[in-house]
Order: C-alpha cells, then sequence, then structure tokens
C-alpha cells in the first residue's frame, strides 16, 4: 500500500496536499463570508477598511481560490502546458468580455443617466 | 526522407464497400460523413439562392408586387439564416471532415461517432429552422434578430421562435465539430508533422475551431435569454421591463463577428492550398500566414461592436472599436501579398481550381476595401443599413467564402469521387459566376451611397434606383444558371467522367498520395513527414515522378465500428429544444431528454471496437 | 505493416496526451464563454430592477398582490453552508481519484459516494434556496434581479445535475469493479468537468451573493 503511493507521489501529489489545499479554500471561503460581513455592519471592527475594498477583497479571494482549484485539483500544475492553456486563454476572453460589457454599459448610462 | 507508400506490393483486391441507407445512417467514417455534409448543405445552398433569387425578382422593377413585405421579410431572413448555418458553415465543415484527417495523415477523426452525432444534429437543425415555411411561419426579423423587434409584443407569432431553436439545434452540432476537429488536428498529427509544418488549410481550420468553440456559447446564451423573454415572460430585452435591446445587439455581434471569421477563415486555408500547387511554388510567407490568421481570430473577438455604430454607443466606444477594426485590415493585408507572392513568379497552371482561386483574390480585395471604409463611424452612418452593406458583405462572403469553397470543391472533387470534372465547363462556370456575382452585386454600391435602404420590400419609380436594380436582377440570373452548369458538370462527371487518378494536380500534400476516391482507412501505412510540402520532396527525391498507389486489401487494419447510437442521441437532442418551439411542451422535452440520455448511456458502453 | 497495424489500435498521439483528456479541457474551456455571458448579463442588470425584491437591500414589491416592503433576498449561512459543501465535494472526488489510480476500491469507493452525495446536498440547496425565495416574493420574472440570478445559477445547477449523474454512474461502475488503475482517466475526465463546475460556483459565490 505504502508504496504504491510512494510511486504515486510522482504523478499527482497525495492526500495531504490535498487536504491542505481543502483547509485553505475553507479558510478563504470563510475570510470571503467574513469580508461580506464586517462591510455590512458599521458596529465590527475594521468596518471603515474593508467597506470600501470589499469587491476587490472578494475578488483576489474568489481568484486565489479559483487557482487552488485548477492547480493542485485539477492537476494543472504538473499536468501538460497545453492543457493549462485550453483553460487560460478562454479565460482571459471571458474575462475581458465580461469587463468590457460592464465598461460599455456603465459609459452608455453615463451618457443617457435619463434611462 | 518522408515515408509515404507507394504502389507498394501486397495489393490485393479491395474488401467490397459497403452500401445501402443503412450504411450512411450509421456510418462514422469522416469521408462518408464529409460527402453527407456537403451534399445537405449545398441542398440547403440551393434553396438560400432560390430564396435570394425570388428576392431580386421583386427588386428587379419598382413597386412590384411579386412578393407581399411579409414574404419579402420571411425571404431575406432566411436566405441569411440560411446561407451562413446551412450554406457556408457546412460546406466548410464537409472539408473539415473529409481533408482534416486526409491532410494530417491520420485514419479518422478523433472521435468519430462525435462526428456522425454532429452531422445528424446539424441535419435536424435545419430540417427544424425551414419547416417553419410549413408553418407559414419563418424567420421574418432578419438574421441578427434585433431586439426588442423580436419581442412577443412585436413578433407574436412563432416565426422568431423557430429561429431560436433552429440556430440552437446548429449551435449544438458546430459545439461537438469544433471540439471534434480541435482535439484531432491537435494530438491525431501523423509523426513528423510539426505544428509549423501543417498543411495552411489544417491551420485556418484550426483557428475557426476556436473561434467556434469561444463565439457560440455566447450566442447559445444569447438565444437562451430571448426564449426566456418570449416564452416565460422575462425582460432582458424588453425596456418595459427595464431590459436593454441594446444588451442583445452586443451578445450577437460578440458572436456574430467572430462568425464572419469564422466563414472566412477556412476559405483562406482552401486558397493557402490551390495557389501554390498551381503556381508550382511553396506558399509564399508560411508563418506570416499562420500568425496573421491567429491575429485575425484574437481581434475579431475585440471590435464587435463595430457592427453597433449606429446605436449611439459614445465617442469613446466608437473610437475603440474603429481602431480596433481598422487593424485588422493589417493582417489581412498580410495574407493578401502573400497570396499574390505565392502566384508571383509561378508556373501558372490554368486549372479550373486556380481560376476560382484567384477569382477569390481579386473579389475578397474589393470587399476587404468597403469593409475598411465603414470601420469609420462618420462613413459608416451614412452607410450603415443602406445597399452598400449588402455589396461588401456579399463580396466577402460570395466574392470570399463561395469563390474559395467552389475552387475548394474542383480542386478536390477528383480525391472524393475518383473523376475528374470537366475543365471546359467548369470555365464556363467561372466567367458566368464571375459575370453574374459582378453585375448582382458591384451596382449594390452605387445604389447603397444613393440612399437605397437594405430590407425593404420595394422602391417607387423615379427615385433613380430602377437601372442598377434590372441590372443586378439580371445578373442575379446569370450567378444562379452558372450554378446549373455547375450541377450538370458534377453529374455529368459522376456518370462519365474522365477517371482521377491519386494525384491529378502534382498536389503537395498527403492527400494526394493515396488512391481516388481514398480506402476507407485512408492510409495503409501511417506516413511519417518531415517537411511542409511532403509529396514535393517525395516527387523530387525519385526524380520528379510517383508511381500510382495501390489499392490494398486492408487486411488488419482496425477501424471504429458503425453505430446508430449517433442519429439517435441527435434525435434526442432535436427533440428536446423543438419541445420549448410551440409554448413550451413539457412531455416533448422530457421524451427528447430520455432519448438523449438513452442515446449517450448507449454510445458510452457500446463497445467502440469489434 | 504487421507493425503500423499494431499501432493503429492505441496510437501514440502527436502530443503524447490522451485524446479524451483534451477533448474535456477544450469543451471546459468553451464552457467558460458560455458562463461568462450569463455572468455578464447578470451584472449588467445589477442595480437596474424596476421593483423589488432586491438582494442586499430591503425595498418595495408585489407580494400577494398588494404592495409591501420586502426583506433582502440573499442569507448568506445556508448559500455559504452550499459552497462549502461543492468545495470539499472537489476534495472528495480528487482523492477518490487517487484511490482508482492505487487500485484502491475502498478508498474510490467510499469517496466517490462522498462526492455525490455532496453533490445531491448541493442540489437540495439550490431548490430549497429557489423555494425559499419565491415565497419572500422573487418569482422568476418579477424583476431582472429575479431573471438573470435564477437564469445563471439554474444553469450552473443544471450543469451540477449532470455531474452528478456522470459520477453517479462512475460510482456504479466503480461498485461493479469497473474502474482498475489502467481505466483511471475514465474518473479523471469526470473529475476534471466536476472541478470545473466547482470552480464556476467559486466566481458566482462572490459575484452573485457578495459583492456591493
Amino acid at each position: 500500500m505504502d508504496a504504491q503511493v510512494a510511486t504515486h507521489e510522482h504523478a499527482h501529489p497525495g492526500p495531504a496536499l490535498y487536504l491542505r489545499v481543502a483547509v485553505i479554500l475553507f479558510v478563504m471561503t470563510a475570510l470571503e463570508v467574513l469580508a461580506f460581513e464586517v462591510s455590512h455592519r458599521p458596529s465590527m471592527p475594521l468596518h471603515e477598511l474593508v467597506q470600501p475594498l470589499l469587491n476587490e477583497i472578494l475578488i483576489i479571494l474568489s481568484a486565489a481560490k479559483f487557482a487552488l482549484v485548477a492547480m493542485f485539483y485539477m492537476h494543472l500544475k504538473q499536468d501538460s502546458k497545453i492543457f493549462s492553456g485550453l483553460f487560460v486563454f478562454p479565460l482571459i476572453i471571458a474575462a475581458v468580455l465580461i469587463v468590457a460589457l460592464l465598461l460599455l454599459f456603465s459609459y452608455l448610462r453615463l451618457l443617457h443617466p435619463a434611462a | 526522407m518522408s515515408t509515404i507508400a507507394m504502389g507498394h506490393a501486397g495489393a490485393e483486391a479491395a474488401p467490397a464497400e459497403k452500401k445501402g441507407l443503412w450504411s450512411w445512417i450509421t456510418t462514422v467514417d469522416h469521408k462518408r460523413i464529409g460527402i453527407l455534409y456537403g451534399v445537405t448543405a449545398f441542398l440547403f445552398f440551393l434553396l438560400g439562392g432560390l430564396e435570394a433569387l425570388l428576392i431580386r425578382w421583386q427588386l428587379g422593377a419598382p413597386d412590384k408586387t411579386f412578393l407581399s413585405p411579409e414574404a419579402y421579410n420571411q425571404l431575406f431572413t432566411m436566405h441569411g439564416t440560411t446561407m451562413i448555418f446551412l450554406g457556408v458553415m457546412p460546406l466548410s465543415a464537409m472539408f473539415f471532415n473529409y481533408f482534416i484527417p486526409l491532410l494530417i495523415g491520420a485514419r479518422d477523426v478523433a472521435f468519430p461517432r462525435l462526428n456522425a452525432y454532429s452531422y445528424w444534429v446539424f441535419l435536424f437543425g435545419g430540417l427544424v429552422l425551414n419547416s417553419s415555411f410549413l408553418f407559414n411561419a419563418a424567420p421574418d426579423m432578419g438574421w441578427f434578430a434585433y431586439a426588442n423587434l423580436t419581442s412577443k409584443q412585436f413578433s407574436p407569432g412563432l416565426n422568431v421562435d423557430f429561429w431560436i431553436i433552429g440556430l440552437q439545434i446548429l449551435g449544438i452540432a458546430s459545439l461537438a465539430a469544433a471540439v471534434n476537429f480541435f482535439v484531432t488536428i491537435i494530438n491525431l498529427r501523423a509523426p513528423g508533422m510539426k505544428m509549423m509544418r501543417m498543411p495552411m488549410f489544417v491551420w485556418m481550420s484550426l483557428i475557426t475551431q476556436v473561434l467556434l468553440l469561444l463565439a457560440f456559447p455566447i450566442i447559445t446564451v444569447a438565444l437562451v435569454l430571448l426564449m426566456l423573454d418570449r416564452s416565460f415572460g422575462t425582460h432582458f430585452f424588453v425596456p418595459s421591463g427595464g431590459g436593454d435591446p441594446v444588451l442583445w445587439q452586443h451578445l450577437f455581434w460578440l458572436f456574430g463577428h467572430p462568425e464572419v471569421y469564422i466563414l472566412i477563415l477556412p476559405a483562406f486555408g482552401v486558397v493557402s492550398e490551390i495557389l501554390p500547387v498551381f503556381s508550382r511554388k511553396p506558399l509564399f510567407g508560411y508563418a506570416a500566414m499562420v500568425f496573421s490568421g491567429c491575429f485575425i481570430a484574437f481581434l475579431g473577438f475585440g471590435v464587435w461592436s463595430h457592427h453597433m455604430f449606429s446605436t449611439g454607443m459614445g465617442p469613446m466606444a466608437d473610437t475603440v472599436f474603429s481602431l480596433g477594426t481598422m487593424l485588422i485590415a493589417i493582417p489581412t493585408g498580410v495574407k493578401i501579398f502573400n497570396w499574390i507572392g505565392t502566384v508571383w513568379g509561378g508556373s501558372i497552371q490554368y486549372k479550373t481550381p486556380m481560376y476560382f482561386a484567384l477569382g477569390f483574390v481579386a473579389m475578397f480585395i474589393i470587399g476587404g476595401l468597403s469593409g475598411v471604409m465603414h470601420a469609420s463611424p462618420p462613413a459608416d452612418l451614412q452607410q450603415t443599413d443602406s445597399y452598400f452593406i449588402v455589396a461588401h458583405f456579399h463580396y466577402v462572403l460570395f466574392g470570399g467564402s463561395i469563390f474559395a469553397l467552389t475552387a475548394g470543391a474542383y480542386y478536390w472533387f477528383p480525391k472524393m469521387t475518383g473523376r475528374m470534372l470537366s475543365e471546359s465547363l467548369g470555365k464556363v462556370h467561372f466567367w458566368l459566376m464571375f459575370l453574374g456575382f459582378n453585375l448582382t452585386f458591384a451596382p449594390m454600391h452605387i445604389l447603397g451611397l444613393n440612399g437605397m435602404p437594405r430590407r425593404v420590400y420595394t422602391y417607387s419609380a423615379g427615385m433613380g434606383f430602377e437601372f442598377w436594380n434590372a441590372v443586378e436582377t439580371a445578373g442575379s440570373l446569370i450567378l444562379g444558371f452558372s450554378f446549373l452548369i455547375f450541377i450538370w458538370n458534377i453529374l455529368k462527371s459522376l456518370k462519365s467522367g474522365e477517371v482521377a487518378t491519386a494525384d491529378p494536380w502534382h498536389g503537395a500534400t498527403l492527400e494526394w498520395s493515396i488512391p481516388s476516391p481514398p480506402q476507407e482507412w485512408n492510409f495503409a501505412v501511417e506516413p511519417t513527414v518531415d517537411g511542409r510540402d511532403p509529396l514535393w520532396e517525395l516527387r523530387r527525391a525519385r526524380g520528379g515522378t510517383l508511381p500510382e498507389p495501390a489499392r490494398v486489401s486492408g487486411k488488419g487494419i482496425h477501424l471504429p465500428s458503425p453505430s446508430y447510437w449517433p442519429i439517435v442521441t441527435a434525435f434526442g437532442t432535436a427533440l428536446t429544444l423543438v419541445g420549448f418551439l410551440m409554448h413550451v411542451t413539457l412531455w416533448v422535452i422530457l421524451l427528447g431528454v430520455a432519448i438523449t440520455m438513452l442515446g449517450i448511456f448507449s454510445w458510452a458502453f457500446e463497445p467502440a471496437d469489434h | 505493416m504487421a507493425h503500423d497495424t499494431a499501432h493503429a489500435l492505441h496510437p501514440p498521439t502527436a502530443t503524447g496526451l490522451d485524446t479524451r483528456k483534451l477533448a474535456i479541457w477544450t469543451f471546459i474551456g468553451s464552457e467558460c464563454l458560455f458562463f461568462a455571458t450569463l455572468i455578464s448579463n447578470y451584472l449588467v442588470y445589477k442595480g437596474e430592477s424596476l421593483v423589488g425584491p432586491l438582494p442586499h437591500e430591503t425595498s418595495q414589491c408585489m407580494l400577494h398582490g398588494q404592495m409591501t416592503t420586502c426583506e433582502p433576498i440573499f442569507e448568506i449561512p445556508l448559500v455559504t453552508f452550499g459552497t462549502a459543501v461543492l468545495l470539499f465535494s472537489s476534495f472528495f472526488v480528487v482523492l477518490a481519484l487517487n484511490g482508482a489510480q492505487q487500485g484502491n476500491r475502498k478508498k474510490l469507493i467510499g469517496w466517490l459516494s462522498a462526492t455525490v452525495v455532496c453533490g445531491l446536498f448541493f442540489i437540495g440547496m439550490q431548490v430549497y434556496e429557489f423555494y425559499h425565495f419565491y415565497h419572500k416574493g422573487l418569482g422568476y420574472t418579477t424583476n431582472l434581479f429575479g431573471s438573470s440570478f435564477y437564469t445563471l445559477t439554474g444553469f450552473h445547477g443544471t450543469h451540477v445535475t449532470l455531474g452528478v449523474i456522470w459520477l453517479a454512474t462512475m460510482l456504479v461502475l466503480a461498485i461493479r469493479g469497473k474502474v482498475p488503475p489502467e481505466k483511471s482517466l475514465n474518473l479523471e475526465i469526470a473529475a476534471l468537468y466536476w472541478h470545473f463546475v466547482d470552480v464556476v460556483w467559486i466566481v458566482i459565490f462572490p459575484v452573485v451573493y457578495l459583492m456591493r
């Protein structure tokens, strides 16, 4: 059994690493919700600091979670770079699409505030 | 040295070809699926052409009542939708299917059954879309389906629903095929065929698949949102509920602009195969051709809003999209100069495929130049919605894609059928098509700049539109007639055409190293490649002549078994979506899902090899 | 010739990568654009609803045929729990794959079952959430928020459902002993799809439920 685990350790990182990633993912999710709660309750500590930065905090945390799952659970870290490319290139186009549409519509609403 | 089997010993009588309707329904052979795509798409193409002729007949003289406004709207909508989704795209798919495996030295595509599934879904999608004529409810809002003309309020009939569901089904076919061809090109290349040795048609096909993969999900979502608006009462594109019709335009053109390159890049690839062969020179600037293709595709995702200048996006957005659009002229120009460079100084063979390929280059330059004109918003505001735009996109879609695809048909027909097409009829076809095309579409530039609006079913006498419209209608009849000659040529050749050798044109690529038509397994021996023009290298090494490859028995060559699950699954897929067509019929949807699931599971657990 | 035909059975690929794995990655890449468009639709219409209820604010809305003040729709604790469950299911499926690669059937079946249960729980959470939101006044066509929220999360839920069916099929095969180490790639492909569904939720959760 142990020998088998050792041979596979090389191809795919073992359960210990997966558990560490799971814990980090869990903590980051907790941090996301915490940031949300802090920003919505003026009575909580650090409210002034977190409140204006909520969206930025959430984007950074969720991007980090995304990257962790992709790298370790989807094995992109040790798999072929071709797979990474097949994921990252569409992600770039997808991000550009979302940002471009948001910019276009906020610009449009700036030009025509009445509508 | 390339190892390409040529006329080896061990030739035995080939086993009897599989025959009969059932063998076509269950086929998973990429060549047969390619032929199915070709025949189906050509029939749809003729239907779309007939629709165009009716439109032209109506516009041949002022104040005609040959077509009612309603019929006219249906015909121009179905003409555009048919030519794009059922004509040019699947005609390109015919070449993808038949020739990508041959050009990269593979025995089939990566997923033969998925390939059959794509075809059947495409066929059902085309039939659903066109069945709208039977209900007198053909789509009538233009192929772009601008909101809020498509809202239930302004389009209460089933017309728009047929369009939504038809396109949704066709989108599934395109996506499945795109995954398949992408993986095929990346993974099934013969030993030695590095990416930068692939034939240019394969490169352009690869880029096209990337565009399909990234653009079709966008229209899928847009169509879903529109369907929800119409059938479930949401307000995504309905202003009274806070929705914004302009979002539809953005989503549509986010798909629609890459779609333009989906239509033209395969044509670029076909021409890039033909020009070198008939100039007896390698393709000029191979790497520049590859990178300009990638650059066009990449930029193609950032310029969609140039279709929307007249919506009033504001000076900032107009400027960005205008500059991006003008930028695309650079890689396109690179391609055109490379084609000219390929022909330049070559030992030109004046064969029919070459005529059409050269016709493509000339016509595409005209279409490209008028395209740069309306990249400028002030010019576009004058030209948009006029016949100038109609002239522009017919010069790139007909003068571009159709000329190139016809060139490809003449070029590869001998390989696909084992018969030569008649050169003399081919040249008559070319000159009539060239003449008819220019008579039909060149005057549209003038009419457009004189203010004739598109999508209007007639015009009044005395507007100054009569003369050129009459010329256009005459031209369109010549154009239509030229295709009758093409059909005659095909039928005559199939019946009694000159038998084609394996390599009638002295081609450079792998498909010419095997018998015409190829045997089921394509390559009896897996070829090895060590250059961009493997057959020319072999020919040079052998002192100029190549022996005719023998047909072999193929004993021991492993091929995927035929299967009827692709057509069953495709039927289930189409049925599921048809359930959303008429007031959302739940039992149809559930039945469709059940058939689809049955198909997928049977397919997954069907032994792929016997 | 004999050598060649032997090769033809399992030809080595040009990249050395498995063809089906390449296909699922290609498909996942394509799906990115599908969800990006749905997310864009949600974000473009954020704050554009003409009537309530709204995600985080109390608002005027129509409930039981009369205008009343509606509570904010989102309730973060439940969806946080669902999010955690989905994240853990990703963890569980890599353990199951690990078991499959080692030929450890017990590990494979145990963790794969846990994954399927988590997936079912997530679907249940979503169904309950939809039902609950509906009774708080957010119908499918009530406002743009409702339509775009239900459409986005509904399509994600559909993907979760397909993933559960796929993984449940793998579980049945595993129980029948049909997922030996040399066929562990079949599970790896299903797992890749499952992780993708998970990362989409990693984006949806903050963007839809938490952001201002």
